[in-house]
């Protein structure tokens, strides 16, 4: 929010630059009185400033409280003094260019005293108060919240009951209920009103208000306030576990993309393909390309990629299986070591093309931001979409496998091969377009991962052992198992983070999966009949 | 001369090879250490410090390569987290080395490690306790892979699992391991592991009597370790091992306590792999987490793959061939090493299942019909 504050506040910067350079105003000659201008004599240039310009002007007066105001002696126009990394730059006050070649020498400060402050203070809440947008209007209340005084809190008052904005009226109403409750001079009673107003709200300056009330001589006051404390800290915990729940799923629709692939080639085929994580990469890699060759639709650029990207990891999953794999069949650790020595041999041919540094990948604009539900509470979009997708292909997938032709012959080969076979299944087909499709699927959660983490040569290798903890933990050949197994698993992590940090939970993870395994060695959900064995 | 090879064979005709193969690698080692101590450097035959020092390595990972082979190829239990024992054995001598610092390290503090200091710890934990005691650290070089290989292996054979899922696990528990091992409470010194040695049992590591006799150490170790691999397996212990490979639930059914006869021969083998690991340290000069990562206990296994599992033999031969591959390449071409070793894992696997040694078989194979036909005419 508060970049859009600042992103406003240039906006209108700039546009007052325009306007100030095409005519020579009324604003003009009042910015020239104000370089020449004795202190006591600053108020009502400032107030005409204010009447005339309304929020253009906030700049100005905000450098002008800071004590940045410089003039240039020169030619006796405004500046304001920055500091860039140490250095001090001289920036037009509204357009907020740099002016070159000045010096300290070259400029003088306009002067500012303790009333001009308090005036400039107020005058800035008015003018962000009577703000059109508003969503400028409720930052501004919001941003006033930590330094209620009886003017700001008057002029509250005044434009309270004309606020047509429900938010900004709620807003108001909060800053009000606020300042009530710590005014020693009102009657208790309708303190305590104010107080039980405030229990409702979560923002942080409200906690402030109420920590300071727990110390007040009126004991009703003292226990309203903790009361009212506590009311609050039951639903921030609360919205707190939803986040924490929320980051939890989003984990779990990450292990989920990344495994759910491995479930088809790994669960239903039974070739383990350590080679997995690296076709996670080519997916997140072919992401990258996509937006190299369409930099100008980076908005699009997913829609592209997510084809992309499974025909890229599925092509190369094909031609892993009938070059290498095939010829292993019913040998499963030497599958497990040819397949590690593709691993390897892909990320390094990565590291050639690519360089072994990380590319950056960028987020198309709709996905980026957040959704703020409340003060305690945002969720970011990307992880809200990529939990989304995660379902989706989750359940495409299930379909594929339940409703095609292609799936039926998976799952025939899966339980009997050889019954299969002399039912006339393609063997040999149904095993390259089975790799196909899980290398492919493992392409597509790169594309979303692209949108988490960074994309380099070992992004594969990060997430090949969780997905394989994943699957065995679901029970192998059982994609509703995956899916259970990822989120469980998801959220375990995330809620032993805080207690214990990143490291051990993941480490108290891998070793609850150990254990787990040497109790149900079938995962959670183990296949029953004779398909089992 | 021949009951001392029929010894060595253990009666077994695969084992023909062990006395000869004990001899060369003895002698290889004798003449390389006097070949550095005794010779001028600028003479031909002089062997500098530095090969020493790297046939040493090359020898311990040897030494790992036949732990490995031991149950992968005689027992067919896939382990990808070898190296989690190895880099423990490592740890164990790297410790006791950290305390024969005493207080030169760069802080002078004569109880607590440098990272310690670093960290603002006022005490030594309680692992490290004892730990200045040369026999100590030894014991427990070998006892900790133990006792690891022991809950593990007891945990997962217990309850019967088996084949790709074992694998799986082990590499977890490497993994968890690295992750563990890489947070500095930990005490082992996080990233940065343990290094700076500056002398074992008295003698100067940076000196070359020290290193050539650590060299020869290794290889005694090696030989001893080998032959008795070679009696154990050929033994009726070995027999039933081999019977659990061959076919896991008829052994059972036979009456033979599959499990228990895994357990022990995986302790075993994480035993071998633990003395591996604390005699690489001093000759390497450092230990740290990286021993840890899963792809370093892969490695292992494409040594043994190369040289031919089941052989004992092979997993030293396909160890050092591959290591020695591992340094030229990585002098010559860095970023072809990869590719190299990627090539390696697919094409062994494809083509040469059962490895050099079963190619040297093969050839063999061909000679002797070709003999026996002569012979006859």
């Amino acid at each position: 929010m508060r970049h859009l504050i600042a992103l406003c506040c240039c906006l209108f910067g700039l546009l007052s630059f325009s306007v100030y350079a095409a005519e020579s105003s009324p604003q003009d000659s009042l910015l020239t009185e104000l370089v020449g201008a004795k202190l006591k004599n600053m108020t009502p240039i400032l107030e005409k400033l204010a009447n005339t310009q309304g929020e253009a002007i906030l700049p100005l007066f905000r450098i002008l409280l800071g004590g940045d105001l410089y003039y240039i002696k020169a030619d006796k126009s405004l500046v304001g003094q920055f500091d860039e990394q140490g250095n001090t730059v001289y920036k037009d006050v509204f357009s907020q260019v740099v002016v070159p070649n000045l010096s300290k020498k070259d400029v003088k400060k306009i002067r500012v005293n303790n009333t001009l402050r308090g005036y400039l203070r107020n005058a800035i809440a008015q003018i962000q108060l009577t703000a059109k947008s508003p969503e400028l209007r409720q930052s501004a209340v919001r941003e006033l919240l930590s330094k209620l005084d009886k003017d700001t809190i008057n002029l509250i008052e005044a434009l309270y009951p004309n606020e047509a904005n429900k938010k900004v009226k709620e807003a108001m109403g909060l800053a009000l209920s606020m300042y009530a409750a710590t005014s020693i001079d009102l009657v208790p009673s309708n303190r305590l009103v104010a107080i039980e107003r405030l229990s409702t709200s979560l923002e942080g300056d409200v906690r402030n208000t109420l920590t300071k009330l727990m110390k007040d001589e009126n004991p009703a006051i003292v226990k309203a306030a903790s009361e009212a404390l506590e009311n609050i800290a039951q639903r921030a915990n609360r919205f707190a576990f939803i986040d924490q729940l929320f980051f939890g799923l989003s984990l779990g629709s990450v292990l989920l993309l990344a495994s759910i692939g491995l479930a088809i080639t790994f669960g239903v085929m039974g070739v383990i393909n350590m080679a997995h994580g690296e076709m996670i990469m080519l997916g997140a890699y072919t992401t990258y390309v996509v937006q190299l060759i369409m930099p100008n639709y980076i908005d699009y650029s997913i829609w592209v990629a997510i084809p992309a990207a499974f025909l890229v990891s599925g092509l190369m999953g094909v031609l892993i299986e009938r070059l290498v794999i095939r010829h292993l069949h019913g040998r499963p650790l030497e599958t497990l070591l040819a397949t590690f020595g593709i691993s390897l041999i892909l990320q390094q041919l990565v590291r050639t093309i690519f360089s072994p540094l990380n590319r950056q990948v960028s987020t198309p604009s709709w996905m980026s931001g957040s959704w703020e539900i409340n003060p305690v509470l945002s969720l970011t979009l990307n992880r809200l979409y990529i939990l989304a997708f995660a379902l989706l292909v989750f359940i495409a997938l299930v379909i594929i496998l339940k409703k095609t032709s292609l799936g039926l012959n998976v799952r025939a080969v899966s339980q009997n091969r050889s019954m299969a076979k002399a039912m006339g299944v393609k063997t040999n087909w149904v095993d390259a377009m089975t790799f196909g499709l899980g290398s492919g699927i493992a392409g597509i959660a790169g594309v979303a991962l692209s949108q988490l983490t960074n994309v380099g040569p070992n992004l594969g290798q990060a997430y090949i052992i969780d997905s394989f903890m994943v699957v065995v933990f679901g029970g192998v050949g059982n994609l509703l198992g995956t899916l259970v197994a990822a989120f469980s698993l998801g959220i375990a992590t995330k809620f032993l983070e805080p207690t214990t940090g990143a490291v051990l939970a993941a480490i108290i993870v891998l070793v609850f999966i150990i254990l787990f395994i040497q109790k149900r060695p079938k995962g959670l959900f183990p296949q029953k009949g004779r398909a089992a064995e | 001369m021949t009951r001392l090879t029929e010894w060595f064979s253990a009666g077994r005709s695969s084992g023909k090879h062990t006395l000869p193969f004990v001899v060369i690698l003895l002698t290889m080692t004798l003449l390389a250490s006097a070949a550095n101590l005794f010779l001028p450097a600028d003479s031909a035959l002089y062997v500098s410090t530095y090969t020493i020092t790297l046939l040493g390595k090359y020898l311990c990972y040897a030494m790992l390569a036949l732990a490995v082979d031991i149950i992968w190829g005689y027992c067919g239990i896939l382990s990808l987290g070898h190296g989690a024992f190895f880099a423990l054995g490592g740890y164990a001598m790297g410790m006791y080395l950290m305390r024969q610092i005493g207080d030169r390290g760069v802080y002078g503090n004569p109880l607590l490690p440098d990272f310690m200091v670093f960290l603002d710890w006022k005490e030594l934990p309680w692992f490290w306790l004892g730990m200045d005691h040369f026999w100590f650290a030894m014991l427990m070089a070998v006892v900790v892979p133990g006792i690891l290989a022991f809950v593990f292996g007891w945990l997962a054979f217990r309850s019967r699992v088996t084949g790709v899922y074992l694998s799986i696990m082990t590499q977890a528990l490497t993994y968890a391991l690295l992750l563990a091992f890489f947070r500095n409470e930990m005490g082992f010194g996080g990233n940065n592991g343990l290094t700076d040695f500056k002398e074992i049992l008295g003698f100067d590591l940076q000196a070359d009597s020290t290193r050539v006799s650590l060299f020869m150490i290794t290889a005694l170790l090696l030989a001893v370790l080998f032959v008795v691999s070679q009696r154990i397996l050929s033994s009726r212990f070995g027999k039933v091992v081999l019977a659990i490979r061959d076919a896991e639930s008829r052994s059972r059914f036979i009456g033979y306590r599959t499990d228990r006869y895994k357990v022990w021969l995986f302790v075993y083998s994480a035993v071998i792999a633990g003395i591996a690991g604390a005699l690489y340290v001093p000759q390497v000069g450092i230990i740290n987490p990286g021993e840890f990562s899963p792809i370093n206990s892969i490695e292992m296994v494409i040594w043994v793959a190369v040289g031919g599992r089941g052989t004992l033999i092979g997993a030293i031969i396909g160890a050092i061939l591959v290591n020695y591959a591992k340094t030229r390449f990585t002098a010559i071409m860095p970023d072809a090493w990869l590719f190299a070793l990627g090539a390696m894992f697919v094409l062994v696997t494809l083509y040469l299942p059962k490895g050099l040694m079963g190619l040297y078989a093969q050839m063999m194979a061909k000679r002797r019909p070709a003999k026996t036909q002569e012979s006859e005419a």
